[in-house]
């Protein structure tokens, strides 16, 4: 028991006092710098191929044409925009896990719409009667298993997972009904010739180019400045931040618990059906099972990662989809490189950006630096 | 050298920051008797026993089982003493069956005979009396059942030494009567039991021994056939003492709140308050005494529109308009409208009272966020009514935004406080106010109660400190069990008369 000295661990973990700002996104910065250089290692050890050739092709990959650079902004837009769908309902304790399907009803209904009345509705009312059918789409597959918790207590988690494959197979049923070639499958363009319904791609080609994704850019800028104010600024984001809190605080406040769960959910669903429409509106102009790719997953390491503040999830979309996008270029331009490799790097940088957290909550206290924690 | 002494503590002390939780306390429990260890809320039992069932160390002092030292730093260190405790709330497993919880936790080959098992707890069941089907799953077992399971999961681990903190309060009396048959037999075998509790009725008729406990110190032990509930109450309240709080005398006592005849069930489905009636005058400060889980929180929160009520009425009148609300089926906002506020939750203020991730500022908005038809909330008033708070509060924090839940406990208080405070409220109910704040901080908040008190505020002020009651209330109502076993005036009220009210039931019970 005297004998403090030998028990003393080698190192052990304190927590920190909140860290200065700069201090936490020194970490941050240094934790994505140190997962390329291990990338880099890799790279060399595995296949040869110089780490910073690979590197260069990763940017070629998401900055190389000016095509490129609108996709790039394209697809981080889109997965921001679920990231933005996904938050309010994750600051409320509700695990919202549905988003995959609830974008894809959202596609679908937009599909539905400018298939059937493409052709006889004037644009402008077009695209407002797809954004309002996307988001009452989204909304209902999140108003159903939300009502089941606020008035039964069930559990969202299973409930919101299972309504995915539900969507799957809704979108399933309408790809065979809806297809281009009998025995397909596969619904094709829609429109292709009129191009009723497509968000243009032309919008002030003065500034942007002949060809962009402007409009995509702007829907989900406006919106991500909206759930800034919502969350942080409005009566709804702070009843969200109380019931999420505690719902005992909740009802002492006089906070309608169960209204606000609706609320939020059918807000959380109807921005996913949004994103649903921004992906055939807007990019595939066509609808299939794979449409959400993963979104409504891969947005929850958005929203979590950047602590549902949305300003910070516009960066980690972009480094999400610059991974993405990168390593597929990466791979394409080294045999040696291949997917699963791309994948692998994915991997790492992404855990030592989580990796970071930890380091920005805890520190590291070394058996020889005790004398300095007497200041 | 062989003893009779099951356990022997010796200067046991245990302290919790600057607070004394327990202060030298010595005590013996003999082999084959049944030692009731007796004390108010917060005197220490349940510290000194989790001392001794491994969840706290002792900062000083040591313990003997057996006549030989031991050092208990795990709960697994006390089960191999043969050390087991049954906690008031259960830690059972609601899907598996009695047995399968009874064999939780142990060490044993790969296989499990759960069979086997059964029929060894079978065997225990019969030797003692108990009541218990080994295949019944815990979720459909009463609260009794559930009891059953925890004692003979300790007696199938070969406990000899079995501690049960405050076992009759969730039981009926018949159930009552049956634990007290058990634990009669087990102490036929030998075994040595410790019992929490506040119910002198039941100290009495069950014990061999009794301990008191006191604010943490230890004030004597007694034979039970030597004592009376009377001798026992003297020795757990203690002679009073003179704090010199301040007690205006009332003035325009209206009536404020009539409460008539309510009666509501706890989530356990245990009758938390029976037919409680009441009122509660403007100008006054309404007190209420009783055990802790005696139903004041259930009456607190009914009358806040938070507790489901199955019968009785709660009237509320205007001194506004002059009317008459029911505020029964009234929303908590309808009735917080009203000028009914509710404060300072009882043990968890953060977890009600407070949102604990929040600011001060923006858990001052928890009354006000609503105001204004904004689709915005409006910081600026809040903001302003929180820098009123800290600086005449004396609310010592980083700034407005720092989590309060990083506060320190009186200051997480006089946030709650300023906030129902400010609402301007007719009346203010308060819980535990005073809990886990220093002395200063104390008068503080009995300084703005009284300020209520005189502004023509019907208060009614839930404590556990008798000695705060009798000097701060104008009337004393207090509640045994979930009735209201007598209501009595503050200036003349002594701490026996209430103890003696506090804790023995009426007849019929």
């Amino acid at each position: 028991m005297h004998n403090e000295k030998a028990k003393e661990p080698f190192v052990r973990l304190v927590k920190r006092p909140s860290l200065p700002f700069w201090k936490s996104w020194l970490i941050r910065i240094a934790s994505v710098l140190l997962s390329l250089a291990l990338c880099a290692v890799l790279i060399y050890m595995i296949t040869e191929v110089n780490p910073l050739r690979a590197y260069t092709a990763m940017f070629e990959g998401v900055f190389g044409t000016e095509r490129r650079i609108w996709n790039s902004l394209r697809d981080t837009m889109i997965l921001l925009c679920v990231g933005l769908a996904l938050s309010p309902a994750f600051k409320m304790r509700f695990w919202n896990l549905g988003g995959e399907g609830q974008i894809l009803m959202g596609g679908l209904i937009t599909a539905a719409v400018m298939r059937y009345c493409g052709d006889s509705f004037p644009t402008w009312l077009l695209l407002l009667t797809m954004v309002i059918t996307s988001l009452v789409a989204g909304g209902i597959f999140a108003l159903v298993p939300a009502y089941f918790k606020a008035r039964w207590n069930t559990n969202e988690t299973l409930f919101t997972l299972m309504l995915n494959y539900v969507a799957t197979q809704i979108v399933a049923c309408f790809s065979i009904l809806w297809e281009a070639i009998p025995g397909s499958a596969n619904i094709g363009i829609i429109n292709s010739a009129t191009k009723a319904g497509w968000i243009p791609t032309d919008f002030l080609p003065g500034i942007f180019g002949n060809f962009n994704y402007s409009i995509n850019v702007i829907i989900v800028l406006a919106l991500t400045a909206f759930m800034y104010i919502y969350m942080k600024y409005s009566k709804h984001g702070y009843e969200i931040a109380v019931v999420g809190e505690s719902e005992n605080t909740a009802k002492y406040a006089g906070i309608n618990v169960k209204n606000v769960i609706l609320r939020t959910a059918t807000l959380s669903g109807a921005l996913c059906g949004l994103t649903g429409f921004l992906l055939v509106a807007g990019s595939s102009h066509s609808i299939s099972t794979s449409t959400g790719d993963g979104r409504g997953f891969t947005a929850i390491i958005v929203a979590w990662l950047a602590k549902f503040n949305p300003a910070i999830m516009v960066l980690i979309s972009f480094i999400l989809v610059f991974l993405d996008k990168g390593t597929a270029e990466m791979a394409s331009q080294f045999t040696l490189l291949n997917e699963s490799f791309a994948d692998v790097l994915t991997a790492i940088v992404l855990f030592f950006i989580l990796g970071s957290e930890f380091f920005i909550n805890y520190g590291l206290v070394f058996r020889w630096s005790k004398h300095k924690e007497v200041k | 050298m062989p003893t009779s002494n099951a356990i022997e503590l010796r200067n046991i002390s245990k302290f919790f920051g600057s607070v004394v939780a327990n202060n030298k306390i010595s005590l013996d429990v003999k082999k084959g008797e049944i030692l009731s260890l007796l004390g108010e809320n917060g005197s220490g039992k349940t510290t000194l026993m989790n001392m001794l069932s491994g969840i706290y160390f002792p900062d000083e002092g040591h313990i003997y089982v057996d006549g030989k030292e031991v050092t208990i730093r795990s709960p697994k260190d006390a089960f191999d003493l043969k050390i087991g405790m049954i906690h008031q709330h259960f830690k059972l497993i609601d899907i598996f069956t009695a047995a399968e919880n009874i064999v939780l936790g142990l060490p044993g080959s790969l296989n499990l005979d759960i069979k086997q098992v059964a029929a060894d707890v079978k065997v225990l069941v019969d030797k003692y009396g108990f009541k218990l089907d080994p295949d019944k799953k815990i979720y459909e077992m009463s609260v009794s059942e559930k009891q059953t399971v925890e004692i003979v999961k300790m007696l199938y681990r070969g406990a000899n030494i079995l501690i049960l903190d405050e076992p009759t309060a969730v039981l009926t009396p018949s159930e009552t009567e049956h634990l007290f048959d058990v634990l009669r037999n087990m102490k036929q075998d030998g075994k040595a039991i410790i019992i929490i509790t506040h119910k002198l009725n039941e100290v009495l008729e069950i014990s061999d021994r009794v301990s008191v406990l006191r604010k943490g110190e230890y004030i004597g032990t007694v034979n039970t056939c030597d004592t009376n509930e009377l001798a026992l109450t003297e020795m757990m309240v203690g002679k009073k003492v003179s704090l010199d709080i301040e007690r205006p005398e009332p003035e325009n006592m209206e009536l404020r709140l009539e409460v008539k005849g309510l009666t509501c069930y706890n989530l356990e489905g245990v009758k938390a308050l029976d037919d409680v009636s009441f009122s509660a005058y403007s100008g006054e400060i309404l007190g209420i005494a009783g055990i802790a889980g005696s139903g004041q929180k259930e009456l607190l929160e009914s009358i806040a529109g938070l507790q489901k009520v199955s019968s009785g009425s709660v009237t509320y009148y205007d001194p506004k308009s002059g009317n008459e609300d029911e505020l029964i089926g009234k929303t908590p906002l309808e009735i917080r409208e009203l000028g009914v506020a509710l404060s300072f939750v009882p043990e968890d203020r953060l977890g009600m009272g407070l949102v604990g991730s929040m600011g001060i500022t923006d858990n001052i908005m928890l009354r006000s966020y609503r105001d204004g038809k904004s689709f915005l909330t409006n910081r600026k008033g809040p903001k302003k009514l929180s820098a009123d708070i800290i600086r005449t509060l004396e609310v010592v924090a980083p700034d407005d935004e720092t989590p309060v839940s990083k506060l320190s406990g009186g200051n997480v208080q006089k946030v709650l406080v300023g906030r129902e405070i400010a609402a301007a409220p007719t009346v203010l109910m308060t819980a535990y106010a005073v809990r886990g704040l220093d002395i200063n901080t104390s008068y503080t908040i009995y300084d703005l109660l009284n300020e209520q008190k005189k502004k023509g505020v019907a208060v009614v002020y839930v404590g556990e400190d008798l000695d705060v009651l009798i000097e701060l209330c104008d009337r004393i109502m207090v509640l045994c069990g979930g009735k209201v076993s007598g209501i009595v005036d503050g200036r003349t009220a002594t701490k026996e008369q209430i103890g003696l009210l506090m804790t023995s039931r009426e007849k019929g019970e």
